[in-house]
This record gives C-alpha cells, sequence and structure tokens, in this order.
C-alpha cells in the first residue's frame, strides 16, 4: 500500500498541480481573509452572506480563524476538483491499465490513491489556514483589532479544532470527488457534477424545500467546517456525511473492483 | 517437456451478443517469441486484457506463468506488459512517468535511466510526455514493460507508429530479450512483421483461435509455387498449355507463370520449357507469406 501512497504522491507533486494549487488556496485564503479586515467598517459586511463581524468580535480568541473559516468551503470545492479529477483520468488517460498492471489489488490501489489525496488535501488545508493567519496578523493593526488574545491557548485551541474541521470537511468534498470520478470515468463530467450540485443544485433544492437542507451532502460537508451551527449540529452533520459517504464509497469500491478495464 | 509460459483453455469473453474472444484455447512456450496475429477487431486486445487480470473472462480458464488468471498478483510482478498503446501522464516527463510505476511495482528507481538509455530516450527523458512523437511515446511504453525484467513480456502492437528504424531497434529488443529466456508474446495485424521474428504463433479471427504453433509448422504445411517467366511475353500462353499439359495447375499474373509445385519440380518446368523453345528468364520458387497463408486459411482477400 505504501507503494501506491509513493507512485501517486509523485503524481500529485507535479508542478502544474501543485504550484496551481497553492495558488488557487492561496489566493482565495487571501483574499477572504483580507475582505473581513480590510472591510470591516463596510455597510456591505465583511463576513459570509454579508454579516458584519466588527473589531471588537476579532478582538476575541475566535478573530483568528474567521478568514480561515471564510475559506473552508472553498478548499472543500477544489478538494472535489482534484479528487475527482486525479480519479477520471486514470480511465480517460488509459492509464488505469498501467497501474493495475503494477499493483492488481484494486482495493490496495484506490485506498493507497485516497490516502495520496488526504496528504494532499492536509497540506491544502495547514498551506491555506498558515496564510490566512499570517494575514490576520499583517492586517489586523490597520483595522484596529488587538490581537493580544490571539496568542491564548484558547485561540490556539480553537485554530487547531477548525483547522481539524476544515480538513475533515475538505476531506468529505474530495471523497465525493473521487466517488464521482469512479462513477463517471471523465474528469469533466465529475467535476462539472460535483461543483454544479454542491454550488447550485443544493442551493436552490435547499431554498425551495427548506426541510431538505439538513439532509444535502454537501451542506452537512459545509457544515462540519464551520464546526456546527445552530440550525444543524455538528454530529449531526457528521453522522449523514458519513452515511454518504459510506454508501457511495461502497458502491464506488464494488464497481471499481468488479468493472472491466476495458480502455 | 516444454515449460508453458501462457495457457489458455475455452477462454471465453462475450460482450453483449458479441463474442470477442470464444473458447480460445493455445499455449505460448516459455523461452519463445510468440505472435499473436489478428486483423483489428479480432479479439486480441481483449485476450491480452484477460490475461493480465484487467478483464474478466466470460468462461474457460487461462494461466500465466503457472498462475491462475484469477490471481494476477501471483505473476504481474514477472510480467511486462504494453497494451493498445502507451498510456502515460501528458503533464509528466517520461522518466516521473516510468518512477511512477517503478515506485508502484517496488522496482529499484535506477533501472529507470537504464531503460531510458535502452530505448534511446536518455536525452529527453526530462521532457513531458505530451511532447512526445508517436515513437518515443511508443519506446517510453516499452520501456515501462521492460521495468520488472520480465519473465513474460506482453507487447501489443509494439511497432505502431515507429520508423523504420524503431520497428528494427524494437525487433532488436524484442530479440535480445528471448535470448536471454524472456517469453515474448506479442500482437500485430502487420502480419510480415511477426513473420520474422516469431518462432510461434497464435492466430486470431473473428474471435476465434485458428491456429496455435510454431511458425515453421503453418508455413510448411502451405503449398510452395515456382514463379517463371519467359524471355518474350508472346510464349507466356504456349509454355502455360505446355505445362497444363504436363499435369501443372498453372495462373498467370503479371507477365509470369504461377505453377502450384514444390522446388523439385523446377528442373521439370525449366526442361519442359527448353522443349518447347522457349528461354526463361527467371524461375523462382516462392514460399508462401504469412499474410499469404492467414488469407488462405481465413477464406479472406486482402
Amino acid at each position: 500500500m505504501i507503494r501506491v501512497v509513493i507512485a501517486e504522491l509523485r503524481k500529485l507533486r507535479r508542478p502544474t498541480l501543485l504550484l496551481g494549487t497553492i495558488a488557487t488556496v492561496g489566493g482565495l485564503s487571501a483574499l477572504f481573509t483580507s475582505i473581513i479586515f480590510l472591510m470591516i467598517d463596510s455597510e456591505n459586511g465583511n463576513g459570509e452572506r454579508g454579516e458584519r463581524i466588527s473589531a471588537a468580535e476579532l478582538s476575541n480568541s475566535m478573530g483568528l480563524v474567521y478568514g480561515f473559516k471564510l475559506v473552508g468551503v472553498f478548499l472543500g470545492i477544489v478538494a472535489l476538483c482534484i479528487f475527482a479529477s486525479q480519479t477520471a483520468q486514470e480511465y480517460s488517460l488509459g492509464t488505469l491499465r498501467n497501474l493495475l498492471v503494477r499493483q492488481p489489488s484494486r482495493m490496495k490501489l484506490l485506498a493507497g490513491k485516497f490516502i495520496a489525496m488526504k496528504i494532499f488535501a492536509l497540506v491544502m488545508v495547514l498551506f491555506a489556514g498558515a496564510l490566512s493567519v499570517a494575514i490576520s496578523f499583517a492586517l489586523a493593526g490597520r483595522a484596529k483589532v488587538d490581537t493580544s488574545s490571539w496568542s491564548s491557548s484558547g485561540a490556539m485551541q480553537l485554530l487547531f479544532e477548525n483547522t481539524l474541521n476544515i480538513f475533515i470537511s475538505t476531506l468529505c468534498f474530495g471523497a465525493l470527488g473521487m466517488i464521482l470520478g469512479l462513477l463517471l470515468r471523465s474528469p469533466i463530467s465529475a467535476i462539472a457534477v460535483g461543483v454544479l450540485w454542491s454550488l447550485i443544485l443544493e442551493n436552490i433544492l435547499g431554498a425551495l424545500i427548506k426541510s431538505t437542507a439538513k439532509w444535502l451532502p454537501g451542506a452537512n460537508f459545509q457544515n462540519i467546517g464551520g464546526g456546527g451551527s445552530l440550525d444543524l449540529s455538528y454530529k449531526h452533520s457528521l453522522t449523514i456525511s458519513a452515511f454518504y459517504l459510506i454508501v457511495g464509497g461502497s458502491l464506488a469500491a464494488i464497481l471499481f473492483k468488479r468493472r472491466d478495464v476495458a480502455n | 517437456m516444454e515449460k508453458i509460459a501462457i495457457s489458455a483453455t475455452d477462454l471465453t469473453k462475450i460482450y453483449g451478443e458479441r463474442a470477442a474472444l470464444s473458447h480460445g484455447n493455445f499455449v505460448v512456450p516459455e523461452g519463445s517469441i510468440c505472435g499473436f496475429v489478428g486483423p483489428n477487431g479480432s479479439g486480441k486486445t481483449t485476450t491480452i486484457r484477460m490475461l493480465l487480470g484487467l478483464i474478466k473472462p466470460s468462461g474457460g480458464t487461462a494461466t500465466v506463468l503457472g498462475e491462475s488468471i484469477s490471481h494476477p498478483e501471483k505473476y504481474l510482478p514477472y510480467v511486462g506488459a504494453m497494451i493498445e498503446g502507451p498510456a502515460f501522464y501528458p503533464a509528466l516527463s517520461g522518466r516521473e512517468n516510468l518512477k511512477v510505476l517503478a515506485e508502484l511495482g517496488g522496482f529499484p528507481l535506477s533501472r529507470v535511466d537504464q531503460l531510458l538509455e535502452k530505448v534511446d530516450l536518455a536525452d529527453r527523458g526530462g521532457s513531458k510526455f505530451k511532447t512526445y512523437s508517436l515513437g518515443m511515446k511508443q519506446r517510453l511504453g516499452i520501456a515501462a514493460a521492460l521495468l520488472p525484467n520480465p519473465k513474460l513480456l506482453i507487447l501489443d502492437e509494439p511497432t505502431n507508429g515507429l520508423d523504420p528504424s524503431g520497428i528494427q531497434e524494437v525487433r532488436g529488443i524484442i530479440r535480445d530479450l528471448a535470448d536471454s529466456g524472456t517469453t515474448v508474446f506479442v500482437s500485430s495485424h502487420i502480419l510480415s512483421e511477426l513473420e520474422v521474428i516469431c518462432e510461434y504463433l497464435v492466430m486470431l479471427r473473428e474471435g476465434k483461435v485458428i491456429f496455435s504453433g510454431r511458425t515453421q509448422e503453418l508455413l510448411s504445411g502451405q503449398k510452395p509455387m515456382i514463379i517463371a517467366k519467359p524471355e518474350y511475353d508472346v510464349d507466356l500462353t504456349n509454355l502455360a498449355k505446355k505445362l497444363e499439359d504436363s499435369g501443372f495447375s498453372i495462373s498467370i499474373d503479371d507477365g509470369t507463370l504461377q505453377i502450384d509445385a514444390a522446388q523439385e519440380a523446377s528442373a521439370a518446368i525449366n526442361r519442359l520449357a527448353f522443349e518447347a523453345g522457349i528461354t526463361l528468364a527467371s524461375i523462382s520458387v516462392v514460399l508462401p507469406t504469412l499474410e499469404e497463408t492467414f488469407f488462405e486459411m481465413t477464406g479472406d482477400n486482402k
């Protein structure tokens, strides 16, 4: 299995993918964190959906992670795209046959691939978090935000918890991408279906029939990243997400194991 | 007793109503170069994929290096394969692509540069795969197949896209491997290409194995032909009549007489021509090519 992980990481660390992802994630992290501090007095708000986050709120121990939390959902979408494309391209490029000749155990190949992508997602989340924290410190003075409580053990605890939540949320989106990649076997289709569903269709469905929102995968993945909300508990989201991923993952794994590799 | 590298018994793959391979029976002796011959769509690639565990058979069994194809993990570490053209990651260099497979298979990374050297890609190993010409891609595919230092090498149309010198190089590589004891199972729809290098043949047509055995056995079973050309074209019909009267089966093609006869009849033909006052400009014995034999066996015309 370790050989699969190392081989997969060699593919993932190629400059176009690695630097492209770092640039995207870095750009998003910088953008959302900067908005919170630079638009602190804006009437249009500086938080999610026009929410206004004051300097006083930013000065407490939670202030350090506001920006990081905002970028969390986008990290999930980036992970969905990467996991989907890296999985489906093995079919579209025809490289799956080479991989299976060198590693005939399909389940080992799948597990190794997932572990490697987890490592990639962890690097992505840690980078986005570190950049967001650095930008928060850099812009706090300009926004007249007191940062003394940001170094407290409570702030560190919050930073750790939020990093973990965003990582779990990112993995859920990534796993969804991988499942779609395995089912659809085309990077473009897998990404299109995943992004369209998570960003558009779920929102429309949730707006039309409010009761569905708590059962939809994307909303629950997103809620994990936010550490839960008043409407949707963290535990509920973890349970629903686990259900979706276990069912979807099992179906995709069975198909992957049984399906002929004819391309 | 001859050791067997590949053995198929009633191997079958059915897609819907169509049998890609129907009750295929054949053996490939160890250490041989065995050609896998058949027109496009005859089932060669499907068969190769079944042997590599990529496709599950609908029926029958097969063994590779003595192990059942239902347990590919037992023999694939000793098998090198290039299936239906080279498939690699376009954004990775040739060297990185080979390293991915070397790491996956647990082979030393030092082999990568040795193999790039062997297939004459050492100077382009650092270039992205997507910048390679078709011939270079093909050579990288062969290098990937050689990664495990295989006991059995399975190559599917390895000379596609190669120029004549590239084809010559691939033949050289195949011969060298066979000389060192590697069994080579090589498929092609270009029959003349395999005739040159293969001691054994498995012939497929429309999903059925129509021959499996020594190339020589196949060709020697076919009738040789004597081609005679009179000095003057006007003598063509006279000579044809004379030979027909003597019991030879004749056809005239492109100013020559094609006589269904073995080499021993050459002297008699020459004598009959001399007696008729006809001088022969040339007389030669032609053995049927693999291609001609294939078409004769299948009843197909080109």
